[in-house]
């Protein structure tokens, strides 16, 4: 190697020479060795997809041998574990539609008005200790937000009204929507916050209100991004099992009454798992046919609402 | 003419500021509500449970008499479980990571796996415990325990481990990586030695953060097939085994005060490990910031 | 490795043509750096001079939509010639960037990381010395090795990647505009700095500051973007005639407007 051939560094390049004469291969092979280790590693996710899937798909087609799709679908009893067994998931469906939404009835104008708070009028400071305290909401475990619906807010609820049961859908809707509370807010705020200032101050150069600018600019400057987290957290209401298990019952009944027990689709599966139900049979063999429904409707609305923050997102310069 | 159109103007500047005013109130009120809930939670759990909080209640096994009762076997269970879950994810999440940003960050492979990773993120966990029943339990046969059941809550927080790392590797300045290899470092060496030590503080982050989701996690593990009434403390990764949060769950839906009193004593430690837990994350993190500015 | 003897150039382009995708930035490079001279190149802003300056490492390897045709020579060995492996010739080709771009650890490791990464094995502490002082840092932070690099001024730090450089033993240098982010004083010691160096080492500067081209460089090399936005090299020659008898109107123009 032709280094500068002037001082003592001459034997540093040498050195060098040497060094990489010996270890060239000892500092390549590694390099691919471990690009296809971590290729490995990267693929596990799609893996994880591909398992959920196909185990979802394998045993529910074993169900639905046995059981008519139309018949799942049409049905409005479901009691695969009694004697008469009947395998409509209408029940369950009633019973998961009547907590997401009502936990959306929480969560939306509650979580919306705090994200308009927090974009729009709190203080720097407040904002710094209020979103982290929220956040702390979204971290409670889910059978602690159980505890408090069935213990808490039920006995409040049936010293108002005597016709509400033990388990009921109320209690665990406005347990559930305060939960997803922190999502539908730190998303929404999420959305607001990148609707650019030269947009507020626009308006309020021509006179407007504070109120006026958030609910006339700011509030559909970001609607896209509001609709995909209001998707995004009716979806994650929809998955929600404990505190459904823990506070609305285990009643599979085709009602929208908020007041008497019921029993949602991940509190079925809850419940066949908990239960004395050989695998293999029939009766448990619906907990995949469930798993797929509710694996079916959860990724469609969040591919829904990626596509609508992609679709509609606003590009500001 | 223009004081005509002036005239044709009515501001209503009062009523507007009454609304802005009003609307003000209830924005401040809804999150008062939510902070409310927050507070009424906690303090309701703390009057129910804190009697039983102490020594004998952490040591002592489960039992037909709720005043002996006692989460030993859950608290070791969870330990088990989120230790060897944590340390998979970790591995697993911080690789597939690395690969996305500094090997792959444009093909359309890791597209596919970005999407995939996005989509995950959103299926409900109970779904991944009929997938750990299946693949895990069932099929590569590891019956129900502590192995299975951390494998199962290793893949249900992986996405937020990746997504987490991913942000934290991108957040290196593309300076450090040139400077590297304008040097003759190779790739894994520029991301070994510079990039991976620069980026170690968010992905801590990410993965206590993914440590404190699986510690609370329930139903995945109960469709999993754990147990709810364990006597003992496992004894190793083959183990049967419960977490606290199913105990909790257990206690709960008894109809004696006395295992609700249980309950809410487990929640106590319950949240007291996830607050530490996210203190220590904050802690690490300040640490680690103030070691790399010198 | 393959001896040059010191009056042939170390770096040579042929008919060097740049391509970002499908779009042509710089086209017919035919230039030398001749060995132990400082070449500066020069050109207006978006002229492809740092793009230049990166096919002489193949740093524009990181760039995805990056590709070449043509030849660039590095010791009379083709850089771009199928088995070579960037990593190994990179350390042979010392790289200053136009921010100082220490690593965040101490001032000691940051000299020692590409003697470590290249598997040096002599004595690392002589070494670490030898090369800071080589970039006459070593009196400001021989009390301070183990402190963090970030703790240095602009200058210094600027300095320490100098080091940093020299400590794989180099035999060019490449400086991408590495005065553009430093205050006066910083810039005139390292301009001090770059003429030591050529004593022992080949240095290419790519900078748009044309009193320094003219300070401290042998040769200059001027890049101009045409009417397509595609850059040729319009005139590489000493650097005292390219400023004071330069031989195309448009070398002049572009010299004349902004020292006029």
């Amino acid at each position: 190697m032709a280094g500068p051939e002037t001082t003592v560094h001459d034997s540093f390049a040498d050195a060098f020479a040497a060094a990489n004469a010996t270890s060239r291969w000892k500092k390549y092979l590694p390099e691919r060795i471990i690009k296809a280790v971590l290729f490995v590693c990267a693929i596990a996710s799609i893996f994880t997809t591909v398992g959920i899937v196909s185990v979802l798909i394998f045993e529910a087609a074993l169900f639905f041998q046995e059981v008519t799709i139309w018949e799942f679908l049409t049905n409005t009893k479901w009691t695969p574990l009694f004697a008469s067994k009947n395998f409509g998931i209408l029940p369950l469906v009633t019973g998961t539609l009547l907590t997401s939404i009502g936990a959306m009835f929480v969560a939306l104008p509650l979580g919306l008005m705090s994200a308009i708070y927090l974009s729009e009028y709190a203080p720097e400071v407040v904002r710094q200790i209020v979103k982290p305290i929220l956040e702390i909401l979204a971290g409670i475990p889910t059978v602690v937000y159980g505890y408090f619906a069935l213990l808490f807010i039920t006995p409040i609820l049936r010293a108002i009204n005597d016709d509400i049961s033990v388990f009921n859908g109320l209690s665990a809707s406005l347990v559930m929507g305060i939960m997803i509370l922190p999502m539908v807010s730190s998303l929404s705020e999420d959305a607001m916050r990148s609707v650019p200032r030269s947009l507020r101050e626009g308006a309020y150069a021509l006179g407007a209100t504070k109120l006026e600018v958030s609910t006339r600019v700011v509030f559909p400057a970001a609607l896209s991004g509001i609709v995909a987290a209001f998707i995004l957290a009716t979806s994650r209401a929809i998955g929600e099992t404990m505190i459904v298990t823990i506070a609305a019952g285990q009643n599979p009944t085709f009602t929208l009454n908020p007041f008497v027990p019921i029993e949602t689709m991940t509190a079925y599966i809850v419940q066949v798992s908990l239960g004395d139900t050989p695998t293999g049979t029939l009766e448990f063999k619906t907990i995949f046919a469930v798993g797929l429904s509710l694996f079916v409707i959860t990724l469609a609305m969040n591919l829904l609402s990626q596509f609508i923050v992609r679709r509609f997102r606003e590009v500001y310069e | 003419m223009a004081d005509v159109v002036r005239g044709q103007f009515d501001r209503r500047v009062n009523r507007r500021r009454l609304y802005g005013q009003i609307f003000h109130a209830l924005c401040l009120i809804s999150i008062l509500i939510g902070l409310g809930m927050l507070a009424l939670l906690l303090v309701d759990i703390f009057l129910d449970g804190w009697r039983r909080v102490n020594w004998e209640f952490l040591t002592s096994f489960p039992s037909r008499k709720p005043e002996q009762a006692g989460i030993q076997a859950a608290l070791f269970g969870s330990i088990y479980v989120i230790a060897l879950a944590g340390a998979l994810a970790f591995t697993l999440g911080v690789a597939a990571a690395i690969y996305l940003e500094e090997y792959a960050s444009r093909n359309w492979v890791a597209k596919v796996i970005q999407i995939n990773i996005a989509n995950l993120a959103g299926v409900p966990s109970i779904v991944y415990g009929i997938l750990g029943l299946e693949i895990f339990v069932r099929y590569l046969a590891l019956g129900k325990s502590v192995l299975a059941g951390s494998f199962t809550l290793a893949l249900l927080v992986l996405p937020i481990v990746i997504i987490a790392s991913e942000e934290a590797i991108r957040a290196v300045p593309p300076s450090i990586r040139e400077g590297g290899y304008a040097l003759g470092a190779t790739r894994w060496q520029t991301i070994w030695r510079l990039v991976l030590p620069q980026a170690f503080p968010g992905i801590l982050t990410g993965v206590i953060l993914a440590v404190s989701r699986a510690i609370g996690e329930t139903a995945p593990l109960i469709v999993m097939g754990a147990l709810t009434f364990v006597p003992f403390t496992p004894d190793g990764p083959m183990s049967r085994f419960t977490v606290l949060p199913i105990q909790i769950f257990n206690w709960v839906s008894r109809p004696q005060e006395g295992f609700h009193e249980a309950a809410a004593a487990g929640i106590i430690v319950l949240l007291v490990v996830l607050l530490s837990m996210n203190a220590l994350a904050v802690l690490l993190r300040n640490r680690f910031q103030r070691r790399l500015e010198g | 490795m393959k001896s040059v003897a010191d009056n042939s150039p170390i770096i040579e382009t042929r008919d060097l043509n740049v391509y970002y995708g499908p779009t042509c930035v710089i086209s017919g490079v035919d230039m030398e750096v001749e060995t132990h001279k400082i070449t500066a190149i020069i050109g207006p802003s978006g002229s492809g001079k740092s793009t230049l300056l990166r096919c002489f490492n193949r740093m524009n390897d990181l760039i995805p939509s990056f590709h070449m045709t043509g030849s660039v020579l590095f010791a009379g060995r083709d850089l771009y010639d199928a088995g070579v492996d960037p990593t190994e010739i990179r350390y042979q080709i010392g790289m200053v960037f136009q921010r100082p771009n220490p690593f965040p650890k101490s001032i000691f490791d940051n000299v020692a990381f590409g003697p470590r990464v290249n598997g040096f094995r002599g004595d690392m502490n002589a070494l670490v010395e030898d090369s800071i002082r080589r970039a006459a840092l070593w009196d400001e932070v021989k009390d301070r090795l183990k402190e963090s690099a970030l703790s240095l001024s602009g200058g210094q730090q600027q300095r320490l990647c100098i080091a940093r450089a020299l400590a794989v033993q180099p035999q060019i240098i490449l400086m991408d505009e590495p005065c553009s982010a430093l205050d006066p004083i910083s810039t005139l010691a390292i301009e001090e700095l770059m003429r030591e160096l050529s004593n022992d080492y080949s240095i290419v500067i790519v900078t748009h500051n044309m009193q320094q081209a003219a300070r401290v460089s042998d040769y200059t090399a001027f890049l101009n973007p045409g009417e397509d936005k595609t850059s040729e090299l319009i005139e590489f020659d000493e650097t005292r005639q390219i400023f004071t008898n330069p031989k195309d109107e448009r070398t002049e123009a572009y010299i004349t407007g902004r020292f006029g």
